[in-house]
């Protein structure tokens, strides 16, 4: 559904770094709409390591990427900025009156002041099987997500993975798919055991197949698969029907739409300076993974600190000329209004 | 230092100082060997570090953990001497190990 939004500015990225600059920006009186891939808020931290601890975080000696995200989460909150998940940013481009106007894949566009790229290792895409030939199914046979479970139907469907999304499509795409066949590597899985249960009483029922192996070609033709050749764990070879093929592989960071934004990049990362941490355009900043700078380390605690100087020039960019009065929050009411704590 | 070896899809090798302690992923990314991408930066929670330890050294580099047995459901053509090099500790007794890397990790 096409929206349109414009703000103070945009935050390309909900990672710590992302929402750490809400705050920074927030306490600037610079609002912020904050654009993500992911269907929800922590980027990397939410993504790859949820549940491992973090050890290097000021003052939390051990935090996981799940709670840290939570508690930054928090910090923002009354700055009340909008979130938009499972959307990725494909254009941004300076207009005439030296906004930004930005164009998400999902039909939303923006109308910016600035812009802070806090993309981390760039957008988060399904990994694709490097399976000889692959490229040429993916218009018709080859998915690597469900956008509408009608697509399936009527249809030989191989799903491929051990993991909740592999599963979860497994329940859900049973009952319309002409037959369906999960395939695993290990008769293990990683799924909540209460979807594995549910697909081994289909399986015992005789209403889908689980096959322990993995994918090694493909066979069809123009563009249509009609089946996979499948090594099985004990070694032997079997081909499986199959018209529709999700291999659920788990993401991977891409860097994606940022390299086509005319920001002078270094290395598939964005150039910055070490005053503003802004990029070749003024009004476009870049904070944590995704900046590179002489002495760059890739911390999350960097990012913070880079949020902190990218608000500062982010505020006289927005208001030229204005004078910005430096506070600490333990001691400015006014700032500890905007927190809601005075 | 331990010599670890990095022999790449096309044959060729590159040979690194391993330094005990650090892992064989740490090592593969210190000396840019091509092929291993550790898009998480070792925290066994990506699968893009995997590589193929050569038959003559599985037993000196031992089995996989349980996490990292998760964690090759997101590899490619895993295979019995599949290990995720963020898992393996450089150690003396690694000295002289040589690995293979995938022709793709993703």
């Amino acid at each position: 559904m096409a929206e349109h939004f414009e703000t103070d500015a945009v935050i390309i990225g909900a990672g710590p770094c992302g929402i750490f600059s809400v705050f920074e920006l927030g306490l600037l009186d610079i609002r912020a709409h904050v654009i993500d891939i992911l269907d929800r808020p922590g980027g990397q931290c939410a993504e790859l390591y949820p549940e491992k601890p973090i050890y290097d975080i000021p003052a939390l000696p051990i935090v996981t990427g799940a709670e840290l995200t939570q508690r930054l989460l928090e910090q923002a909150k009354p700055f009340k900025a909008e979130f938009h998940y499972n959307q990725m940013v494909t254009e941004l481009a300076k207009q005439p009156d030296g906004r930004f106007l930005l164009k998400t894949d999902g039909d939303l566009s923006f109308l910016a002041k600035i812009v802070v790229v806090a993309a981390g290792g760039g957008s988060f895409q399904p990994k694709k099987p490097p399976i000889p030939g692959i490229e040429a199914y993916e218009a018709h046979s080859v998915f690597y997500s469900v956008k509408k479970m009608e697509t399936f139907r009527g249809r030989d469907v191989l799903i491929i993975g051990g993991g909740d999304s592999a599963l979860d499509w497994t329940l859900n795409l049973q009952p319309l798919a002409k037959s369906l066949t999960l395939l695993h590597r290990r008769d293990e899985f990683r799924a909540a055991p209460d979807s594995v249960n549910k697909m081994r009483e289909l399986v015992a029922a005789g209403k889908m197949q689980l096959k322990i192996g993995q994918v090694t070609g493909l066979k069809g033709e123009n563009g249509v698969l009609a089946a996979a050749t499948v090594k099985g764990s004990d070694g032997s070879i079997f081909d499986v029907t199959t018209n529709a093929m999700l291999p659920f592989f788990g993401l991977t960071m891409k860097l994606g739409p940022v390299a086509e934004w005319g920001l002078n990049l270094h290395e598939n990362l964005i150039k910055v300076d070490t005053e503003k941490f802004e990029t070749s355009t003024p009004g476009i900043f870049a904070v944590g993974d995704i900046n590179s700078y002489p002495g760059k380390v890739k911390l999350i605690l960097s990012g913070f600190h880079e949020a902190a100087l990218m608000a500062q020039e982010a505020f006289h960019h927005i208001n030229p000329g204005q004078r910005l009065v430096f506070q600490y929050t333990t001691s400015s009411t006014n700032l500890q209004k905007k927190l809601g704590v005075a | 230092m331990a010599k670890i070896t990095f022999i790449q899809h096309n044959g060729t090798e590159i040979e690194t100082n391993g330094i005990p302690g650090m892992t064989v992923m740490e090592t593969a990314i210190k000396n840019q060997v091509p092929g291993i991408d550790a898009d998480c930066g070792g925290a066994c929670a990506c699968a893009t570090c995997h590589v193929y330890v050569e038959a003559e050294w599985t037993d000196k580099v031992g089995a996989r953990n349980p996490m990292e047995e998760d964690m090759l459901d997101f590899a490619f053509d895993v295979r019995p001497e599949s290990r995720l090099s963020c898992q393996i500790k450089v150690s003396d007794a690694l000295d002289g190990l040589r690995v293979r890397v995938p022709e793709k990790q993703f």
